[in-house]
């Protein structure tokens, strides 16, 4: 019986490495429907806090309370890195792996992953070997294998970031298309641009701390701190 | 240098009389040397995929260990194996000493740590790699050993080869628990070391270059597999 996961509650939560707090605490509800955007400068915490969501990192603190029982909470989600991790396989294996491992049937599987091949406009390379395809195609492979099983919720952490403007553009399609299928959207981005295309609301992150959480229309009209006013100017920030 | 053109002359000579002794020692080498690999593959490649994904309290000491165990003379391990298999000894019963399983059994302990060390390294810097993604995809223990075996095929063959090429040239621990028998447990490498013992150096170096052609066709062979997949593949 699969659960609805969300919303996740997040209360007073720390990550530290070796003692040291890389971020924390960490307050915020996560609502069941949204495309959240994560900002802030850079070594503010965006990555470690989308890592502690998805559970990569445990917290040395506080707790994650989601909706859902534990495991859906662990098939119903997906990570998508800021350098994609690419399976030294074929672009279409890539892309089977996961619907494997969940025990769906290879002719099925293989169906399913030709679907999203052609999606992603990889028809051509379908057969190569995934390290040879080039940033964006890498890229949109792992979106591709992150959306193949369906989850609730997908983590992108700068998808985009080392990618030129046709790539990124076709990665926001694939997004917003998610977005418009209900699947709940959590992305770290240092692109303004890119936070106002494509975000409902805004979590602002500032050395370590959830600064600030707004609606993405009033957070860059009106932001209501100092740090993310100077942030959207383009400010050096510490 | 005379003996060394008269050995390459006569292993010729030998081979192409189809020397019906001759292949009967090339082929139980082979089969000795290959039987141990594939079990001592089976045996350090999921050991070195295991050390590799788990962290626990003695693991580095564990892989100290495996690195040790690379340079374990194999005459001792022959010692051993011959003192369990000795009529007095443990698997005495079994009577297996003098035959061709004692050989393998000799020669799986020998490469066995060098398989799973180089297996290890392999597998260890591809779980680097892939850590975050069979994490995040939520795979089991099993799950991440089986993808990394598989994904690391290429290195892991190396690790095989490796091992086939430290048992195909070894001699001093089967020529202890298996006794160079002819027609029964003698190879390449106890032949000659027995025919160098005898003074027919030109026969025993025509045996050696025979060894040296077997390890690099078997080399070339596995590699031209490995290739082919390659090509359609990768
Ligand atoms: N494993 C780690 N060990 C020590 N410091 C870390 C580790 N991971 C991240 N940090 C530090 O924590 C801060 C936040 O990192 P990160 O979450 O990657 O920020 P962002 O993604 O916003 O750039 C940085 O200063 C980084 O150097
Ligand atoms: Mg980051």
């Amino acid at each position: 019986m699969v659960d609805k996961i969300l919303p996740l509650n997040v209360k007073n939560a720390f990550v530290k490495k070796r003692g040291k707090r890389i971020i924390g605490p960490i307050d915020v509800q996560l609502s069941t429907k949204g495309f959240t955007m994560v900002m802030g400068p850079n070594g503010s915490g965006k990555t470690t806090l989308l890592r502690l969501l998805h559970g990569l990192e445990n917290p040395r603190e506080g707790k994650l309370k989601w909706n859902g029982n534990i495991e859906s909470v662990r098939l119903e989600q997906s990570f998508v890195f800021q350098t994609p991790i690419m399976l030294r396989r074929t672009a279409i294996e890539n892309i089977i792996y996961p619907l494997k491992l969940r025990g769906i049937p290879n002719d099925i599987a293989t169906k399913i992953a030709n679907e999203w091949i052609s999606k992603i406009n990889l028809e051509n390379s379908s057969n190569v070997n995934a390290r040879f395809l080039s940033g964006g195609e890498k890229q949109k492979l792992a979106i591709a294998r992150a959306l193949t099983t369906k989850p609730q919720l997908l983590f992108l952490d700068e998808p985009t970031a080392n990618l030129d403007g046709s790539a990124t553009k076709e990665i926001e399609k694939l997004l917003q298309e998610a977005h418009k299928a209900g699947t709940r959207l959590i992305m770290t981005t240092h692109d303004m641009g890119q936070g106002k295309r494509l975000a409902d609301d805004i979590i602002f992150l500032y050395r370590g701390t959830i600064h600030e959480t707004a609606k993405a229309i009033s957070f860059f009209k009106y932001p209501a701190t100092q740090e993310a006013q100077a942030f959207l100017n383009g400010d050096i920030l510490e | 240098m005379n003996d060394i053109v008269e050995g390459m002359l006569s292993a010729f000579r030998l081979i192409f009389s189809l020397d019906a002794d001759l292949f009967e020692i090339i082929l139980l080498s082979l089969q000795v040397t290959l039987t141990a690999v594939v079990i001592a593959s089976i045996i350090g490649m999921p050991m070195g995929a295991w050390l590799a994904v788990n962290r626990f309290r003695f693991r580095r000491l564990t892989i100290a260990i495996l690195n040790a165990l690379m340079g374990l003379p194999p005459v001792v391990v022959g010692l051993i194996v011959y003192i369990m298999l000795s009529r007095s000894g443990p698997f005495g019963v079994l009577n297996l000493l003098f035959t061709p399983t004692a050989m393998v059994i000799a020669q799986v302990i020998i490469i066995t740590p060098l398989i799973a060390s180089i297996s290890h390294q392999a597998i260890r810097d591809l779980w680097a790699d892939y850590h975050d993604l069979l994490i995040s995809l939520n795979t089991t223990k099993r799950q991440r050993i089986l993808t990394l075996i598989k994904d690391a095929r290429r290195s892991l063959l190396t690790a095989s080869l490796a091992g086939f090429g430290r048992a195909i040239g070894e001699v001093g621990a089967i020529m202890i628990v298996g006794g160079n028998i002819d027609h029964l447990t003698r190879v390449l490498t106890t032949a000659i070391a027995l025919e160098t013992g005898k003074g027919e150096f030109a026969f025993a170096l025509a045996l050696g270059f025979v060894l040296i052609a077997l390890a690099i066709i078997v080399n070339l062979a596995i590699h031209s597999i490995s290739k082919t997949e390659r090509a359609s593949n990768w």
